[in-house]
């Protein structure tokens, strides 16, 4: 019943964070990683280099799914912004059915950017089956392909460690963010920018997804707050005897 | 056509989460995760004609790294081949899991390793800053406290320091980010939910 009552909450806060914030402009705190994304998406189409999104082997039928979802959203933008380079945009995934949604992501983002015509199906890529399938292949793309930019958004385990040696060899700049504890560590020793846990979230935000992907970094700081709050009230609650 | 996806989208995703809370919807779930598990083996197939489309375009054009697209062709087109002919279960196809595919895999692992220690090694130079360090000296303090030593544990690191770090401050630290984690996936699917984001059918 708790976790049914934190949804409602969190449904309910959303749209009133949205609907009450469609007049002003939202103050983001910085995010070195993403404010990097940020330029290099303008970088990568000036220079004719290709950026290089990974989405992971998260499954879209369990929990991991909220990552590779958070993936998409980014990549809807990132495909938006490069669709008329010489260079487009690659995606890279581990999964089919995300494979899937990354065509149609990719395609949405062409279509927004009146290039519908430039789409090519084989920019949304499944690279493998197993983690270490998906990372051989996604290996491959960096090293081959004219890649500037590495971005890992959705979930890796430590087989990140391997794309990011590669684009280490290959000097190309990597930014990433895991949902997975593992990952995260790795991704945290490799990246010049480390992404930590929710800041995976925070990308389309950052990359101006719109209102409702701001209004959901507000509602993920209210909840935070409340369960700071809670977690302390039940420590105290519990030195105190109360409970 | 592009409403009517995010209605079915929408639909689905309220009542599979509603059979998670109300009993009355559990068979309905149940009946949808088995649609999507259906339609996952389905996209595989999918994945795989994607996946022979990237690597003979390559082959077509020569481009950098053709030959290991050619092999991974030829490797997959026969080991569906054999795979259908003889079953997964003949000898020969354990052989070439047992042979081929599982070594592969281990000698990755292999690498893992060794690119792991080689980026521990690289942090400091790459980011010199408190967070480092600090992830630097837990690490070390958790392979010292949990090495096979011949004398045992090392005094005091192994029995006080590694519990404490683990248990209390890794612990508490790993808890915190899997909540962020866990609140940021919730509002991402609640921004699917509502319409907001549309990963499906178009823009």
């Amino acid at each position: 019943m708790t976790a049914l009552i934190l949804i409602v909450l969190a449904a309910f806060l959303l749209l009133a964070v949205m609907l009450g914030n469609r007049k002003s402009s939202a103050r983001l705190r910085d995010i070195p990683a993403l404010l990097h994304l940020y330029r290099m998406l303008g970088l990568s189409v000036e220079d004719g280099t290709r950026l290089h999104i990974s989405l992971g082997h998260g499954s879209l039928l369990d929990a991991r799914g909220g990552s590779a979802l958070a993936g998409l959203a980014t990549l809807r933008i990132i495909a938006e912004r490069t669709s008329v380079s010489d260079m487009p945009a690659v995606a890279s995934s581990g999964d089919p059915v995300l494979g899937l949604l990354t065509q149609d992501t990719l395609q949405a983002g062409y279509q927004a950017a009146g290039v519908d015509e430039l789409y090519v199906p084989t920019a949304g890529r499944i690279t493998g089956l197993s983690p270490f399938g998906f990372a051989a292949g996604a290996m491959n793309i960096s090293q081959n392909e004219n890649v500037s930019t590495n971005i890992m958004l959705g979930h890796f385990g430590p087989e990140a460690a391997l794309l990011a040696d590669a684009s280490d060899r290959q000097s190309v700049t990597m930014i990433g963010a895991s949902d997975n504890l593992s990952g995260q560590a790795v991704l945290f020793a490799n990246t010049q920018d480390a992404l930590i846990g929710e800041e995976l979230f925070a990308a389309g935000a950052y990359l101006g997804a719109g209102a409702s992907h701001v209004a959901s970094l507000t509602v993920q700081d209210i909840l935070r707050w409340l369960i700071i709050l809670a977690l302390l009230g039940g420590a105290a609650a519990k030195f105190f005897g109360v409970i | 056509m592009r409403v009517i996806n995010a209605i079915i989208a929408i639909a689905t995703g309220v009542l599979i989460l509603g059979g998670y809370f109300f009993p009355q919807l559990a068979g309905v779930q149940t009946l949808l995760l088995n649609w999507a598990i259906i339609l996952a083996g389905v996209a595989t197939l999918v994945g795989i004609f994607n996946l022979i489309s990237v690597h003979t375009d390559k082959i077509r054009r020569g481009e950098k790294g053709s030959t290991y697209s050619a092999l991974l062709v030829i490797g997959l087109a026969a080991t569906l081949i054999f795979g259908m002919l003889l079953r997964p279960q003949h000898d020969a196809m354990q052989i070439v899991l047992n042979g081929i595919i599982v070594p592969t895999e281990a000698a990755l692992m292999g690498v893992l390793t060794v690119s792991l220690l080689y980026a521990a090694i690289r942090l400091l130079r790459r980011r010199a800053d408190m967070m480092s360090i600090i992830f630097l000296v837990t690490a070390a303090i958790l392979f010292l406290g949990s090495a096979t030593l011949p004398f045992g544990d090392i005094p005091l690191i192994g029995t006080l320091i590694r519990p404490w770090v683990s248990q209390i401050l890794a612990l508490g630290g790993a808890r915190g980010i899997l909540i962020g984690v866990a609140l940021g996936t919730m509002t991402t699917g609640l921004r699917v939910l509502f319409g907001m984001d549309r990963p499906y059918g178009g823009q």
